[in-house]
């Protein structure tokens, strides 16, 4: 059966290179990076020049890449790790509604150690407004959080601005770029970010390794103690495949950055049009501001876990943010943020799109997906609207 | 994530639609929460000859909605009352327990639209 991978912002396949990249270091060059003969030195000529090509991928230097484990871990660490250095200073943080969980459950451990958080709202695209931020700024705030582009709606935020109004009150700002590092150009001098979350698995690089940036002289309180790694910052025995095939990963982004653009760009742009022709169908996130390679919708009076299950069955992967995809049974917070009421939530479809993704993946999905749509509006008791639904009525 | 009886029940549902001069109808749910299950029954001789269903929900909503429909078919209305959640996930070879409250809604659709028909009978 065809398949067809439409759901790049779950995860991407490892790019062959990258993982011939990594081999080495599962076999021979076992190493402990921390030794120091041969077989360990070499393992950590390896991991800093690794950091060199993670560093390159945003701009920024070296020796201001931490490697981390995962995106949630940079983001936790991010969000704890400047609260906490920053205490004495203030107890305010403000982080937005666009947020992914790895923020906001972390901006609610925070609150219940004490710290005062404020959640910014964000209009119909998903869009953080930065005189919102300015507004919400006190003489108690410490960090802003703001996520650089929505895995869920594609839509990418104005961080440069909130950069810029966090710098003149001399708040420390944070962005979680996992979504688009490696699939946009960043650069952390231009968007004036002092910290950025990224991780491999968003690029075509493993799962088990991710970065979090923190601009050089930032004082950072660690959130895993041990050893003298990354500076004392981040103690591990180093995941060396992993970290080596993050290196390759962000020099192949690199490299390929403008034709991954253009490529998932004009697919995307392709998957939209065509969507257009089916009633009811309505694209989520901004129109411009979004992930070259995202395109999510809402299908009015159908839900998104049976969209899905009849997609998987035709070869097509996708994802959903209705509350019955999920496994807590809760509609993305980001879809009810940006006030889609919640029956049209339900109806929530992901299509995010890679390097591999072809005209004939989106030829076949456009062939399908109106079948699927039809299929389940035939049974569903909506099919001719939305009646007098309670679909209004908060969810107990 | 779902047992080959309940794959099997949504990508091949029986009983979809409506009945249009139905004894009975039940509804249950709530598109905010999740599944809305609306179901339509036929009644003979205090027997329900025919059922049909019509749902907006996951995958487990509409195999449940499924299975309902194919097991209530020659059943008083009182076997029909008897029906439970675990009487349909058990019949489905079980369902992932998230799906157990908000998506097995049946059963409860199913009473619904017998209340519906002995409320019209007794007029």
């Amino acid at each position: 059966m065809k398949i067809c991978y439409f759901d790049h912002v779950a995860t991407n396949p490892l790019y062959p290179d990258v993982f011939e990249a990594m081999v080495p270091y599962f076999k021979d060059e076992f190493g402990n990076p921390l030794s120091i003969y041969e077989l360990g030195t070499r393992a950590k000529d390896a991991i800093e020049k690794s950091r060199e090509k993670v560093a390159s991928l945003i701009n920024a230097k070296a020796r201001e890449i931490i490697f981390t484990s995962s995106g949630a871990e940079a983001n936790n660490f991010a969000m704890r790790g400047i609260a906490l250095a920053r205490q004495n200073e203030g107890n305010h943080i403000i982080v937005s509604r666009a947020e992914h969980h790895s923020i906001l459950n972390s901006a609610r451990f925070l609150e219940k150690n004490g710290f005062v958080v404020t959640y910014l709202p964000i209009d119909k695209y998903g869009i953080v407004d930065p005189e919102r931020v300015k507004k919400s700024i006190t003489k108690e705030t410490t960090l802003i959080s703001v996520i650089h582009g929505s895995s869920e709606v594609g839509t990418i935020e104005p961080i440069r601005e909130i950069a810029q109004i966090a710098k003149e009150r001399e708040v420390i700002v944070h962005t979680d770029a996992v979504a688009t590092a490696g699939n946009i150009p960043l650069n952390v001098k231009e968007l004036g970010v002092d910290l950025l979350s990224m991780t491999a698995h968003q690029f075509y690089g493993p799962k088990g390794a991710a970065a979090l940036y923190v601009r050089e002289g930032l004082r950072i309180v660690p959130l895993i103690y041990g050893g003298i790694q990354e500076g004392g910052r981040r103690a591990e025995t180093e995941n060396v495949p992993a970290i080596i095939g993050m290196g390759k990963a962000a020099e192949l982004a690199k490299a390929e950055m403008s034709f991954r653009m253009e490529h998932s760009g004009r697919l995307r742009d392709r998957m939209i049009e065509g969507m257009k022709r089916i009633d009811n169908v309505y694209l989520t996130g901004h129109p411009a501001e979004r992930l070259p390679g995202h395109a999510s919708f809402c299908v009015e009076y159908i839900e998104g876990e049976s969209m899905l299950l009849l997609l998987a069955a035709k070869g097509i992967y996708a994802a959903s943010g209705s509350a019955c995809t999920s496994k807590a049974l809760k509609a993305s917070p980001v879809l009810l943020a940006m006030g889609i009421p919640a029956a049209l939530a339900q109806g929530s479809i992901v299509f995010s799109l890679g390097r591999e993704n072809t005209d004939d993946d989106i030829d076949y999905l456009l062939e399908e997906f109106p079948q699927v749509v039809q299929r389940l509006r035939e049974m569903s008791p909506y099919a001719k609207g939305w009646g007098d639904k309670k679909a209004e009525v908060e969810c107990v | 994530m779902y047992s080959e009886k309940v794959m099997d029940h949504f990508m091949h549902p029986r009983n979809i639609g409506e009945i249009p001069d139905a004894d009975g109808i039940g509804m249950e749910g709530n598109p905010v929460c999740g599944d809305v299950m609306k179901i339509y029954i036929k009644v003979k001789d205090d027997r329900i000859v025919d059922a049909k269903f019509q749902t907006f929900g996951c995958g487990a909503a509409i195999a449940v909605s499924s299975m309902v429909t194919e097991i209530v078919k020659s059943k008083t209305l009182d076997e029909a009352l008897s029906i439970s959640k675990a009487t349909i996930a058990n019949e489905l070879d079980g369902l992932p327990p998230e799906k157990m409250h908000c998506s097995n809604l049946g059963a409860d659709a199913l009473k619904n639209a017998i209340v519906d028909y002995k409320s019209r009978h007794a007029q």
